[in-house]
């Protein structure tokens, strides 16, 4: 409960403005203005309306796109395109409950096609305020918004298809504060990879997190998107970041923003979207960002991390009995010794794409540190997969995408691909992996693979020099 | 959603720790687009030697003679007995589905994973919370061959010699799962207050809804 005179967070402002009330078993209804809809955890949703002849509540407030299973290449060919036939499965259903329920989908030969958590944002469909979910815990993404946007499993995904409405009690408050300057060559990745590094992988769960500081607010609207993107590795199922001119003026203009008198009066609203001064948080931590080196993980989750000029730690060292086991299993898997540094690890993979580190200025940053150098010999392949078809474009009015190719990277077409595997873009068994994606599981980029999580300019020069490099000096 | 009362049926031990979602349902089986089809699949890694996928059946497969679900004492258990931290890992809601399709009804453990536990609820697979040494207690019993009654209304675990324990549940959660109600028709019985809800709120931010993009 709020005191009378208590300020509020951030997190409290949007809750209060979306809490329908109390059902009869005492759980709380928190209405969602948004939800975003893809083809691998919304079949079994529909199917579940289908069967129960329920209707989608409101049908305007949500938006599909394919991109979890969609190939990246031979894009033009469509669904022709797609070899896996459970995939393609996946995404004609996307397509047929789309059209039967009268759902916006951006589909596989749109160019608005992409990672949902690029396309909604980029569409305008993300606005600062909103209550939005979607059946992949990288929804966090869109909190860089001022939105309390959050993943949710299948059943919450009809749920929410049925009455617009989530089941769910209110989560507490915890301040990241991040102070000074970030180094050149250091970005929003490397600072959420070090904060993930001090909470650990369960360090905000049962918290929606709100990032501050002037740190913040120097970042664009897509570093926040990086960082918030990741507030889920910390445990926390949504990260926020208030509004200020920065949100204000990426929302402008795009097609699903409001203008006129109805932009007048969301902005009115919108700049209100801040935590007040009093505001109480349950739990905080102190970030100095100028102390943040480019970050690279050594293991087999996102919290064992280590800056680019680091070893790679005793498992020995650590403390705790539990953390001590999980490192020493990691290393395994990894293949990597204690005292190895960093930049010694030698790499066979590069992955530049993910909801993570896919927007246009991910891209420049990849790009800048490459321009007319070439892939190292021991490089069997690095991707480029950027997050939507507006962002390829992009790229290529650019002559980006022509450095990429020029260096020996794969320029591909938009979707989710290695981050998770789904498609055919794989890391193979034993292979280590620079990925610009969020999670570094066993398996999870492919059997066997090994993968290390890192930024794009990180990631780009490593792919030159076959081994992981420090941007700072590059 | 399917209620639940009381329930008696053959309990089959699983005697493991940590038993994650994945081990109960393996990841090549999400690709799927439907809700069912997944009991064939259940513990895949345990029950076959061979690695399976989407549409394989039991003829197919290389069936694990000795893992208990395949033992002929166990064929037609609904009742699973189980360690500390079952369920564990990723949140997917395919290991309740596979549970249930197997014919598990209830799951009878010291400790369960908190996502897994709420899923339970959300598809009508009654998971039971008792002590380390009561459910040990049991897993000496079903190694003799065990039926056991789940009673829900009284919140008793009633086995067949005499023995009986008591267990907790939230009042909100057993009455969810004695009445039958699927979550969604339970948010439905509230639509005035969603509705009046939704009114006020167009009002107060008319611009995010019947959005159509410019362009
Ligand atoms: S890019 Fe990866 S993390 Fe992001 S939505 Fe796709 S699969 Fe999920």
């Amino acid at each position: 409960m709020e005191m009378a005179n208590q300020g509020m967070t951030l997190y409290d402002k949007i809750w209060a403005a979306h809490e329908v009330g109390e059902r009869v078993d005492g759980n709380n209804l928190l209405y969602i203005d948004l939800q975003l809809l893809h083809e691998v955890t919304s079949p079994q949703a529909f199917e579940g309306l289908q069967l129960n002849k329920r209707p989608l509540w409101r049908v305007d407030a949500n938006l599909a796109t394919p991109d979890h299973n969609v190939p990246t290449q031979d894009r033009e060919k469509g669904l022709d395109g797609i070899t896996d036939l459970i995939a393609l499965e996946q995404v004609v259903t996307l397509d047929e409950n789309c059209r039967d329920f009268g759902v916006r989908q951006f589909d596989i030969l749109d160019q608005r096609q992409g990672i949902v958590h690029v396309v909604g944002p980029e569409q305008g469909a993300t606005l600062p305020g909103m209550t939005i979910v979607c059946g992949d815990s990288h929804t966090s993404t869109h909190g860089a918004f001022a939105a309390l946007a959050q993943g949710v499993g299948t059943s919450e995904v009809e749920h929410v298809m049925a009455t617009q409405c989530l089941v769910q009690n209110k989560a507490k408050n915890f301040a990241v504060m991040v102070h000074g300057a970030l180094a050149d060559g250091v970005s929003a990745k490397d600072l959420i990879l070090a904060i993930i590094g001090k909470l650990g992988t369960a360090g905000a769960t049962g918290y929606t997190i709100e990032y501050m500081g002037e740190t913040i607010r120097n970042l664009s609207m897509e570093g926040r998107m990086t960082l918030c993107n990741m507030s889920i590795e910390a445990g926390a199922r949504a990260g926020l970041v208030a509004v200020d001119e920065v949100t204000l003026e990426y929302v402008a203009g795009r097609p699903f923003s409001p203008t006129g008198v109805l932009w007048d009066q969301a902005e009115a609203y919108w700049r209100t979207l801040k935590s007040d001064a009093d505001a109480h948080f349950d739990s905080r931590l102190e970030i100095d960002a100028a102390g943040i080196v480019p970050q690279v993980t050594w293991g087999t989750s996102p919290e064992m991390v280590t800056g680019v000029d680091g070893v790679v730690p005793d498992p020995d060292d650590f403390a705790d009995s539990v953390q001590r086991e999980s490192a020493g299993h990691a290393l395994k898997y990894m293949d990597l010794e204690p005292g190895t540094a960093i930049t010694d690890i030698q790499l066979d993979r590069i992955f530049i794409g993910s909801c993570t580190n896919a927007r246009i200025e991910d891209l420049r940053a990849a790009a800048g540190v490459i321009k007319g150098k070439t892939l190292a010999p021991n490089i069997k392949e690095a991707l480029v997969v950027p997050g939507s078809g507006l962002v390829k474009a992009q790229a290529e009015e650019e002559g980006l995408a022509k450095i990429f190719v020029d260096a020996g990277f794969q320029w591909r077409a938009a979707g989710c691909s290695m981050c998770l595997g789904m498609n055919p873009d794989r890391v193979g068994p034993g292979e280590h992996c620079a990925s610009t994606s969020n999670r570094n599981f066993e398996g999870r980029q492919g059997h066997g693979g090994r993968t290390h999580l890192v930024s794009p300019a990180t990631a780009a020069a490593s792919a030159i020099a076959g081994h992981f490099v420090d941007v700072r000096g590059w | 959603m399917q209620a639940f009362d009381t329930h008696t049926g053959l309990a089959v031990p699983l005697d493991r720790v940590n038993v994650d979602t994945d081990q109960i349902i393996p990841k090549q089986y999400l690709k799927s687009i439907k809700r069912t089809g997944f009991g064939d699949y259940l513990f895949d890694a345990w029950r076959f030697h061979d690695q399976g996928d989407i549409g394989m059946t039991r003829n197919e497969r290389q069936i694990n003679h000795r893992f208990a679900l395949n033992l002929p004492a166990y064929q037609g258990a609904s009742v699973l007995l189980a360690r500390d931290n079952f369920g564990c890992g990723s949140s997917r809601e395919h290991a309740v589905w596979a549970l249930l399709e197997y014919g598990i009804r209830v799951v009878l453990a010291p400790s369960f994973a908190d996502i897994f536990y709420g899923n339970c609820f959300k598809n009508g697979l009654l998971p039971v919370v008792l002590g380390e040494a009561e459910i040990d207690t049991l897993f000496g019993l079903a190694a003799e061959g065990l039926n056991l009654t789940v009673d829900l209304p009284n919140q008793q675990v009633v086995v067949k010699d005499g023995h009986s324990f008591g267990f907790e549940i939230a009042a909100g959660l057993k009455e969810k799962m004695l009445s039958g109600m699927d979550d969604i028709a339970l948010s439905l019985q509230h639509r005035e207050l969603i509705t009046t809800f939704e009114n006020k709120h167009r009002t107060a931010q008319p611009w995010l809804f019947d959005r159509q993009p410019q362009q």
